[in-house]
């Protein structure tokens, strides 16, 4: 409300008309900030004054604005989501930053991630993993009773744990290699760990693995950097499960 | 005109089997040569075009983000119901259909909801089968939880994420199906009109959003399943992309919009920061399993810290009010009595629109880390956005625009009135009646596209020839022209104000005049204000860029124009319904002690509405609903 003390920042933000356009970075004012807007409202701030002045407003992917959809991705002073611990950059607040700051705004940066506009990138490799044997050969309909397999709590969370991922692609974008082995290895390792995704682990494993190849993504060399900026805490413990049931896929 | 429902007739245990014997079918061998057109794959769409193109049609599935993964279903925090009973707690099919035509208070068809109270179970099945991590307790059963308007506990749950692994079992199904060639998914397009073809639907026009090409898609039946149109009031629970318009186009060719003055106002979300906020974000009804909802009793009170008010002064209103229901009063009634605190002047925060949400007693008795198991991420949540710690102050909360029970008119088949039009999931209007309870909206998605269109679009494609239109049919080029020019036309305007700015004096309107309560007059206000303000809006809005790139702001303003239409006959549908039920509440129709009074002998009917010009009165239809198995009652939760 109007008792809050504003912010005014210089914003230095990646501008990109299409795939084939080299892109540059552009300098803005954001004027009149609170520590209460979220990281986007301050760039609709920004936007809304582009628009009056009848310039092209910044582009960029949003939609729940509740950290959860995975649709919001930008790389804020050289972070995926910004750095705060857990937290997707629709989740950002301005709280985080001070009057007279500058930040550098960027789109996911990868070669399997070609950027569509500004701060919009292309993420249907991701999608194709998944497509590849992300899930259960289920039928609709004619499956048993929820409770005809008993799912150990402990089991039921460590597939929790690794089901939490958003499909945001930060991983990538954070990743040296642009490998999407965190994001595949969380679905791989849900699915394995479940009695209803056994059955089918080994083709599924070996199928993700090459959908993440042809779609160029890189491989791990355990940097890490995936796991600090996942949003939802990811462990990396995922990795070497994928690692794991692909070598047992590989025994067999 | 009269509307007919098509329900089945006989014992109401029987209407669905019955139903789907009698159903025609499609031989396994002509499927393919069927196009079955979905448009949106959340809960409802993903579901239905996995379980179509599992069934051998071949479908075309639309969306505009840029993968069906991120549907707003994902949002869904607290939970799915079931008539399981797995607890052993008394539940069963009759009693989840009881719960929910008495939570509807008395505004949904019968036949409708007991389909859905019977396929429940299946669905908890289905999920299961995909993977689905719902939580369990240490002997690996399903663990369940309770949720407002019920006395059982049949809510399944996987953390404070269900529509997340709920969807993302959709989505995987439907990927399986896109690998198999059955479903071709077209990401990151927006239907802009229907395609009618001599009275039936036959396809859609779509603009690409990163091309910016507008094209058409011809196909023997169209499915939509584009979720609700709460954020007619702007600021609402709703992702920002969430709109009117697939409904609003379909409806501009014929479909009849039934019960829009029907919205929830969730009351458990977190109050409005400030003018430039964008959306609201709902804490899940589930924590008032262990949070009590409360104001100071004296306004002297009002500055002071939640932590320096004594017990005895407070007022926990909802146990106060409703003792047997308590904190687990259904959303209408609980969010009306915040409002109520409020407007007593006993609100707390900023502009004294909040109440507080305490889980002091719970973590007392269960202990901080139990809270924490069941709440954690929700917790996390209030605190990234407020910056306060609710295991050591109380949340503070206000109601929000949250769910649309209106809808597109459907009929039992889940067909529209123009044949070939099947709506589903939150866009249709069918099963919650004037309020929704909690955890049966994801319910209902699934219900829809696993178990209900599978089999009731058989039933209109067994009786017609495929391949009847073809791409290149008068209709589709006029479609497209039209849409072209209307897209033009918002460009060329150049004014002054930009969409934002004009969405945002739209909800103010709705919310101040037709939100939590409304009256005669502050509908009619808004009857003469909207039009006026769209009227502003098409010589004074600001687009910029062109139609032929990525644009947001042409995105924006074509949503904002079908919110325009939208929202007055919204206002009309209110202000013709001369009585309070559910989420209408008309403040003239309240009973002594202010709980909503219902008009069954003038009002029990479905109200649908025929569009007949963007400047002309629409035409009303009326549904009569008929109640057989559960009495037409006062609905109490005291
Ligand atoms: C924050 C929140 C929490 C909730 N919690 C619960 C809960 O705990 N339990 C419960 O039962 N319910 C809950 N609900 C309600 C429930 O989540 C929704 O009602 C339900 O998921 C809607 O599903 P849907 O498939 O009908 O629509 P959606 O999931 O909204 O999907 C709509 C689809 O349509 C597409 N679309 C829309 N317009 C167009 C267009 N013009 N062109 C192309 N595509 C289009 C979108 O891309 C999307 O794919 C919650 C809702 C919210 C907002
Ligand atoms: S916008 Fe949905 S996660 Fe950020």
């Amino acid at each position: 409300m109007s008792d809050h003390k504003t912010m005014t920042l210089t914003l230095i933000v990646w501008r990109q008309k299409g795939p084939n356009d080299p892109g540059k970075f552009e300098t803005y004012t954001a004027k009149g900030i609170t520590e209460h807007h979220s990281f986007l409202e301050m760039l609709d701030v920004v936007n809304e004054d582009l628009i009056k002045e009848g310039k092209d407003p910044i582009a960029f992917d949003h939609d729940c604005r509740e950290g959860i959809c995975g649709m919001c991705s930008q790389v804020v002073n050289g972070v995926p989501h910004g750095g705060q611990e857990r937290t997707t950059v629709c989740q950002l607040h301005m709280r985080t930053f001070k009057d007279g700051d500058t930040i550098y705004i960027e789109p996911w940066r990868a070669r399997a991630f070609p950027v569509t506009r500004d701060l919009i990138v292309d993420r249907s490799g991701l999608d194709n993993i998944i497509q590849a044997g992300g899930y259960t050969s289920c039928h609709t309909g004619g499956v048993a009773d929820g409770n005809a397999l008993l799912i150990p709590k402990e089991i039921a969370d460590y597939a929790m744990d690794a089901a939490e991922c958003i499909g945001c692609g930060a991983c990538v974008a954070s990743c040296p290699n642009s490998s999407a082995m965190l994001f595949t290895g969380a679905k791989v390792a849900q699915l394995a760990a479940l009695p209803q995704g056994k059955a089918e682990a080994a083709v599924r494993v070996c199928a993700m693995t090459d959908a993440l190849k042809e779609s160029g993504f890189g491989n791990c060399s355990n940097h890490y950097e995936c796991e600090a900026a996942c949003p939802k805490g990811i462990s990396v413990k995922f990795i070497a499960r994928l690692n794991r049931e692909y070598q047992k896929a590989l025994l067999k | 005109m009269i509307l007919d429902g098509k329900c089945p007739t006989g014992p109401i245990e029987q209407t669905w089997d019955k139903h789907r014997f009698d159903l025609k079918l499609v031989n396994p061998a002509n499927k393919r040569k069927y196009k079955v057109i979905v448009v949106g794959t959340g809960l409802a769409g993903g579901a239905a075009a996995a379980s179509l193109g599992e069934l051998g049609y071949n479908v075309e599935a639309f969306c505009y983000q840029d993968s069906p993964r991120r549907a707003h279903s994902i949002a869904a925090q607290g939970g799915i119901n079931a008539a399981k009973n797995y607890p052993n707690d008394g539940d069963s099919v009759y009693r989840l259909f009881y719960d929910t035509i008495k939570g509807g208070d008395f505004r949904a068809r019968e036949a409708d909801v007991w389909r859905l109270a019977q396929v429940s179970n299946n669905i908890i099945d289905q999920c299961v089968a995909q993977g689905v991590p719902f939580a369990r307790d240490y002997a690996g059963y399903l663990d369940n939880r309770s949720f407002g308007g019920a006395q059982v506990s049949r809510t399944f749950f996987a953390r404070g994420q269900t529509g997340q692994q709920l969807l993302l079992g959709a989505y995987s199904a439907l990927a399986r199906q896109i690998k198999a060639g059955t479903v071709k998914m077209f990401p990151r397009t927006e239907m802009l009109d229907l395609i009618v073809v001599d009275g039936e639907a036959k396809g859609i026009t779509v603009r690409d959003l990163v091309t910016g090409e507008l094209r058409t898609h011809v196909a023997d039946a169209v499915v939509l399943a584009t979720g609700g149109y709460v954020n007619v009031f702007y600021l609402s629970t709703n992702a920002m992309g969430c709109s009117v318009t697939a409904s609003w186009k379909a409806h501009r060719k014929g479909a009849f919009f039934a019960n829009p003055c029907y919205t929830q106002i969730h009351p458990t979300c977190i109050p409005q920061a400030g003018e430039y906020q964008s959306k609201l974000t709902l804490m899940s009804e589930s924590l008032r399993n262990d949070g009590r909802c409360w104001v100071p009793k004296k306004k002297e009170d009002l500055g002071k810290k939640p932590s320096e008010i004594a017990e005895e002064d407070r007022d926990y209103y909802l146990e106060r009010k409703y003792p047997s229901f308590g904190n687990l009063a259904p959303r209408d009634i609980a969010s009306r009595a915040a409002k109520e605190q409020c407007d007593d002047g006993r609100g707390v925060g900023p502009g004294g629109r909040g109440v507080y949400l305490d889980f002091s007693s719970s973590i007392k008795r269960l202990s901080e880390d139990t809270i924490r198991e069941r709440y954690g991420n929700l917790f996390e949540m209030y605190e990234r956005i407020t910056a306060d710690n609710a295991y050591k102050t109380p949340m503070r909360i206000y109601p929000a625009p949250h769910y649309s029970m209106g809808g597109l008119w459907v009929d039992y088949n889940c067909m529209s009135n123009i044949p070939g039009l099947f709506v589903l999931g939150e866009a249709n209007f069918s099963v919650h009646g004037a309020n929704r309870l909690g955890a049966s909206a994801l319910m209902q998605g699934l219900a829809d596209g696993y178990f209900v269109i599978p089999y009731t679009i058989g039933g209109y494609l067994a009786q017609t020839k495929p391949g009847k239109v073809a791409a290149d049919h008068p209709e589709c080029k006029k479609s497209i022209e039209e849409v072209q020019a209307y897209n033009n036309k918002l460009l060329s305007i150049n004014g002054k104000r930009t969409v934002t700015d004009f969405m945002r004096e739209l909800g103010s309107l709705m919310w101040e005049n037709c939100g939590m309560a409304r009256t005669k007059e502050s509908l009619e206000e808004n009857i003469k204000k909207i039009p006026a303000l769209r009227e502003e809006f098409w010589q004074n809005v600001k687009v910029t860029g062109s139609g032929a790139e990525l644009n947001q702001q042409l995105e924006n303003a074509g949503r904002t124009a079908d919110f325009f239409e939208f929202a007055e006959l919204l206002c009309r549908d209110a202000h013709h319904r001369n009585e309070s039920c559910g989420g209408h509440f008309r403040a003239e129709y309240q009973s002594e002690d202010g709980e909503a009074q219902r008009d069954d002998a003038n009002y029990c009917y479905v109200g649908a509405w025929e569009f007949k010009g963007v400047d002309k009165e629409p035409e009303l239809h009326k549904e009569p609903l008929k109640f057989e198995n559960v009495h037409l009652a006062v609905r109490s939760y005291k």
